[in-house]
């Protein structure tokens, strides 16, 4: 689908290297924030506060790296993240507060926490300012593949049909990759061995399945839940470091919603790692064509795209037998067909809300048929069962 | 037994609050700051009567948008929303009121009804999502309110409808006079008191009534408590669901007029637009429960306001905002723990009385 | 035979909860190799004394030795250690767990970090072999029946070497010829030397299969027999259950009138896969007369009473009176006066949270006494509260209290009053009187009799077999959402009922 649209509107930048490359980078943030709603839903605990989480985790790469250092900004994001899972933890599974509710409130908390202490801690810092910390010192290594990337990038601007475009994307895996990239990478393959090929992972899937047949079987329900509130808000964190570090700085709002588009990416996902990581990678490619968009033309390849896709799920649907959704979806597409023919450029406003109507879109896709664990969201209270 | 309930329903807030005083005295000393003359400033500058016209006026905006998300939370619907429901609503009214000639009843009523109908639309896009689609209300109304901001964005920046007002700022043409709600210097002469803070008072009795005493609010109560009895009991809850996210979003489309039309007269891209998320804290306090919500909307319109005292005593007004997020931790740990402590000490009293029955028979 | 034969002794425990005594003073002696019942009405304690046993509470005063050896139990895996397993009456599965997965958690075979699958599937497939328990590991707990879930919660406690099996209930959601099957484990189970407590109130049961029973009453033990060396019978035990004599319930005489009330042709419901959980039934009940379903759980009742109410959609026409309901609302039909007592109270009759008359008012809160027009009328709401507390027996200091405050029966009788408000013209009861004490039942049997006379229809779904057969006017047998077998109350007896509720009897 991808070629169809690259030849039609010719912009090479839809699946050159650095597009791939630099998509990598923006789709991991969101990556790790779906990992971390799936560690935490999987034991049974709702995370709304992972936007408050992602923003901690930020906060504390940016006043870290900019004293010490790059890996102490990822270490003081994760650690931040954590104290925010921790808190989740306290109020949503001892003492039982709705857990919306909780993360909610550990949203509101940790905004006004971090612009309170920006003020006050960046303020007077060389390069800093009232809303965003001083520059990050040093960066992460990245790794490029010169023999791979060289003649894949030649082949791609020969501009052959699908041929190109393969290598293209395998090119852009090779380029600049992040360590943090290979280590969100390295996080998903083992949350996928440790959840569903351990015992560990089995007892803290039956937490979040049915906490009273576990607590009949000795397993530690509280335990678990903790330990996975936890670890979701040092994944979370650690995803906000990777914000800060990516734009070298911190700033106020730098999140601007991806802890939700995480959890999209989640239920998109099935609650599953690997559904999650394409979901994130498909935000992360928004995102990046967005960003590079220098004569707006990459909006109107993403909307071509768009409509492409929204008329294959239509077919898809109307081959089901769901006439109704079907015939919405087509309808969406020929919208965004008749947008894409009609104007020249886009305001790029459109660019900037993008993501989240996407995030709409795939949720009104995905959310029906789907499989969240049986106990997510029920306060848990030991010897509580009917 | 009512006395009792109330009294502990107090707890919870005062516990908060002790706590969020604690929490941030500490701070003050870890920052150098003197406790008691920040305090002490605090209060001296928020009891005056500038000050307190000010904070009555803040505090009907937050009234109003915590009782859009009440309406929601009564019946475990999140509407987290409000934000760009508010937005919206007051960018349509600012519109159509600055090309009205009416007087000023009608052009005010007309703009209540604009932003309410816009304010109601946008609510209703996620109440669909959620009813055909399956969507949670949590994600959609926030991705929405996202979209919100790209639309205003879009509207003042790139159409006719944003001019260049003074000060050089892009917004909506003026509001005539006529159409303005200014409102009563009641306090302080220097300091108008919103017209809008008489007509929240109203709003505030009416949502209770509709709440406690029409079957309507019993049935979105009986939602809120008990999805599954709720719908054997009779209650449609597609249609439940429809109805309380217009409703929301009707009030939260009312959030930004007491300032459009007490204060600034025009749309501009200056206009505040978290308003939305201190009402979900506020009503959070509150409990959902209107009485609740004006105390808490009080509550925090006086650290608001008194806290632009700080910025001379050298502390980042800031500090307010890290009060205001511990009140709303610790409260929200509160409630639970005495709800449950309720829970069970009425079940022990009851058990109690019974045995006494028995015995006495 | 001498003291250390003794698999479980229990010496003086108490338990006690916030305003209740749920045990006192119990002492309980079972022997190794044995089948020991323990008998008690709902509400005794039963469930407490197990839940101590295995460790899920833990005993305010008293021992529990463990063959010879006191032991204490912090929590279940304590228990499990000491060689206990529970069967639970309410059946502990993730549904979205495999069978092996389900057996396995918390005790799994492990390879350094990795989950042995291999190793699990070889021992489970092993120990249903010997024990003549059938199981497919790889299948998902949420596609199997009743039945076969039992036999996951036995594996379960077979699985972590369980020599001592406590069941709570476990023939509640059987019918004789499975309790049979039931059985016959039990005594293989016993010949391979473990030992088995049964807790159960179906006493003619316990009879067949227990080499020595236990009653209790009221929290504490009152006494113990060997029905093989004494001779008992269920009456008896009965009447060390209950302390008095039992009422029966019975029909009166001929109350049936010539208005058909419900009327339902061709009613399917089906599952989302496009399976029929309900097919194709019909039947009517006219003015005075009460129509029972026989059936075990599952098999289509919940689903056939949901679309009687419009909560569920369904195919087919339902009829009240003269009018077409099937499109109404739930709302409308209630209106109509159709009472609704649903099977699981707590999730559908009820608002745990709110006092005791706005609960008054769920389900009839557009008419009065509870509202006028759009108003809600709560004087005369509470006012009629305190009508159906008296009338109904319902235990309670005040009307102001919380549902959750009031025990189990007498939310139950709360509900039940609620229903028969307002002269309903049909009453759809499931299991009307579960969780009852003995004397309220036998006032609601009477409330619901006396309605009867005046011309209310009834349809009764009850798993109490003597309740069906004792109320009803006419029984329908409801097996795989078809109604297979029409039975006479005055003289089938719950034996047959059980076989066509099984279809045992069919042909192969």
């Amino acid at each position: 689908m991808l070629s169809i649209t690259r030849t039609i509107t010719g912009n090479g930048d839809l699946t050159s290297t650095v597009t791939i490359a630099q998509a990598l980078v923006f789709a991991s943030p969101i990556a790790l924030a779906g990992l971390a709603g799936i560690w935490a839903e999987r034991a049974g605990v709702i995370n709304i506060g992972l936007e408050g989480m992602m923003i901690l985790g930020t906060f504390g790469a940016g006043w870290a790296g900019w004293q010490w250092g790059v890996w102490a900004g990822v270490l003081a994001g994760v650690i931040f993240g954590a104290i925010g899972g921790l808190l989740l933890a306290v109020a949503a599974v001892t003492f039982g507060v709705d857990q919306i509710i909780a993360g909610t409130a550990i949203n509101l908390l940790a905004l006004g926490l971090t612009k309170f202490l920006a003020i006050l801690l960046f303020t007077d810092a060389p390069g800093g300012g009232q809303a965003q910390s001083p520059p990050i010192k040093g960066e992460i290594p990245t790794f490029t593949v010169e023999s791979i990337v060289a003649p894949l990038t030649s082949l791609h601007e020969k501009g052959i049909f699908f041929i190109s475009d393969l290598a293209g994307i395998v090119a852009g895996l090779f380029y600049n990759m992040s360590l943090l990239t290979i280590i969100t990478f390295m996080l998903f393959v083992m949350t996928s061995y440790l959840l569903w090929k351990t015992a560990f992972g089995l007892r803290l899937r039956s937490a979040g399945e049915n906490p009273w047949a576990a607590d009949s079987l000795g397993v530690k329900v509280v335990q678990f839940k903790y330990a996975a509130v936890v670890f979701s808000g040092m994944l979370a964190g650690l995803g906000g470091a990777y914000l800060s570090i990516a734009s070298t700085i911190y700033r106020n709002g730098n999140t601007a919603g991806r802890g939700y588009i995480g959890l999209a990416t989640m239920i998109f996902g099935d609650w599953r790692p690997g559904g999650t990581a394409a979901g994130a990678l498909m935000f992360g490619y928004i995102d990046t064509l967005r960003l590079i968009d220098t004569g707006n033309q990459n909006v109107k390849g993403l909307i071509l795209l768009g409509a492409i896709i929204l008329f294959t799920i239509g077919g898809i649907m109307l081959r089901r037998n769901k006439r109704n959704s079907g015939i919405g979806f087509l309808i969406l597409g020929s919208v965004m067909i008749g947008a894409y023919f009609s104007a020249t450029s886009f305001p790029p406003e459109v660019a900037q809300v993008a993501p989240y109507i996407t995030t709409l879109l795939v949720l009104a896709t995905a959310s029906q048929n789907l499989r969240p664990p049986a106990a997510d969201g029920v306060p848990y209270r030991k010897g509580d069962h009917h | 037994m009512n006395l009792r309930r109330i009294g502990i329903s107090l707890i919870a807030p005062a516990i908060g609050l002790s706590i969020s005083l604690i929490a941030t005295a500490f701070i003050l000393r870890l920052i150098g700051a003197d406790v008691t003359t920040v305090f002490a400033s605090m209060w001296n500058y928020g009891t005056s009567p500038r000050a307190m016209s000010l904070m009555l006026n803040l505090a009907t905006i937050y009234f109003l948008s915590a009782l859009a998300v009440s309406i929601g939370f009564k019946m475990n619907l999140f509407n987290i929303g409000v934000n760009g429901q508010y937005v919206l609503g007051a960018l349509a009214g600012a519109v159509v009121a600055s090309n009205l000639t009416l007087p000023k009843a009608a052009s005010v009523t007309v703009t209540i009804i604009t932003a309410m109908f816009v304010g109601a639309l946008w609510a209703g896009i996620a109440a669909w999502l959620k009813v055909a689609r399956g969507v949670s209300e949590v994600i959609s109304t926030i991705m929405l309110n996202f979209i919100a901001i790209g639309i205003i964005s879009y509207i003042i920046v790139r159409t006719s409808i944003g001019t260049e007002t003074s000060l050089n700022i892009r917004g909506t043409k003026a509001i005539p006079e006529t159409g303005m709600l200014r409102g009563v210097p009641f306090l302080d002469p220097g300091t108008p008191i919103y017209g809008f803070f008489f007509i929240s008072i109203f709003i505030g009795i009416g949502y209770w009534f509709l709440l406690n005493r029409t079957r309507f609010g019993f049935d979105l109560r009986a939602t809120g408590k008990s999805a599954t009895a709720a719908r054997t009991s009779g209650v449609q809850s597609n249609r439940m669901i429809y109805v309380t996210m217009l409703l929301s979003g009707a009030v939260a489309g009312l959030v930004g007029l007491p300032y459009l039309l007490g204060d600034t007269g025009s749309y501009t891209l200056q206009f505040p637009t978290d308003w939305g998320f201190i009402g979900i804290a506020i009503a959070l306090l509150g409990r959902n429960n209107p009485l609740g919500i004006a105390l808490g909307a009080i509550l925090w319109a006086f650290l608001d306001i008194s806290s632009g005292q700080l910025v001379l005593e050298g502390v980042p007004r800031e500090i307010s905002t890290i009060m205001q997020g511990l009140i709303v931790i610790v409260v929200v740990i509160s409630y639970e723990v005495v709800r449950r402590y309720q829970v069970k000490s009425e079940q022990t009293s009851v058990a109690k009385a019974l045995a006494k029955q028995e015995v006495s028979v | 035979m001498s003291q250390s034969a003794l698999a479980v002794e229990l010496k003086g425990i108490w338990k006690r909860f916030p305003g209740v005594i749920a045990n006192s003073d119990i002492n309980l002696k079972v022997a190794s190799g044995t089948v020991h019942a323990i008998v008690g009405e709902n509400g005794a304690g039963k469930s407490t004394l197990m839940k101590i046993l295995y460790g899920m509470q833990k005993a305010d005063e008293g021992t529990i030795s463990i063959n010879g050896t006191n032991l204490v139990f912090n929590s279940p895996s304590d228990a499990i250690d000491s060689g206990i397993g529970m069967v639970h009456q309410h059946f502990m599965l993730a549904d979205n767990f495999t069978v092996l997965e389900n057996i396995v958690l918390g005790s799994e075979p492990k390879n350094g970090m990795r989950l042995d699958f291999a190793k699990a599937r070889k021992q489970i497939s092993d120990i249903a072999a010997e024990n003549g328990l059938a199981v497919d590991p790889d299948v998902l707990v949420s596609e199997l029946g009743v039945g076969d879930r039992q036999r996951i919660e036995i594996l379960k406690v077979l699985y972590r070497g369980a020599k001592i099996l406590i069941l709570d209930e476990p023939t509640a959601v059987l019918v004789p010829h499975e309790v049979d099957e039931l059985f016959n484990t039990l005594r293989d189970l016993k010949k391979e030397g473990l030992t088995v407590i049964f807790i159960s109130h179906k006493l003619d049961e316990v009879l067949s299969i227990a080499d020595e029973i236990t009653v209790i009453r009221q929290g504490t033990t009152v006494g113990s027999v060997n029905p093989h060396t004494q001779n008992v019978s269920a009456r008896d035990l009965a009447e060390m259950m209950v302390g008095n004599e039992l009422p029966t319930p019975e029909s009166v005489g001929d109350t049936i009138r010539d208005e058909v009330v419900l009327k339902v042709e061709n009613l399917s419901v089906f599952a989302k896969g496009g399976k029929a959980i309900v097919d194709n039934i019909s039947f009517q009940i006219r003015a005075g007369e009460i129509v029972g379903i026989a059936g075990v759980e599952g098999n289509g009742q919940a689903e056939i009473l949901d679309a009687l109410m419009g909560i569920e959609s369904a195919s087919g026409q339902v009829y009240f009176k003269a009018e077409d309901i099937t499109k109404k609302s739930t709302r409308h039909r209630r209106e109509l006066g159709i009472g609704f007592i649903p099977e699981d109270r707590h999730r559908q009759a009820l608002m745990l949270e709110a006092p005791l008359w706005e609960n008054r008012m769920l389900g009839h809160q557009t008419r009065e006494p509870n509202s006028k027009g759009i108003w809600l009328t709560p004087r005369s709401a509470k006012a009629d509260t305190k009508r159906i507390v008296a009338e109904y027996d319902v235990r309670t200091p005040s009307i102001d209290v919380l549902a959750s405050a009031l025990s189990g029966g007498n939310q139950q009788k709360l509900i039940v009053g609620r229903e028969m408000s307002g002269e309903p013209k049909l009453l759809i009861a499931a299991h009307p009187t579960r969780g009852v004490d003995v004397g309220a039942q036998a006032a609601i049997w009477d409330h619901i009799r006396n309605a009867r006379q005046s011309g209310l229809a009834v349809l009764l779904v009850s798993a109490d077999l003597d309740e069906l057969i004792g109320l009803s006017d006419n029984i329908k047998v409801l097996l795989r959402g078809k109604f297979v077998a029409d039975a006479d109350p005055a003289t089938v007896t719950p034996q047959e009922l059980g076989t066509a509720m099984t279809g045992a009897g069919e042909a192969a």
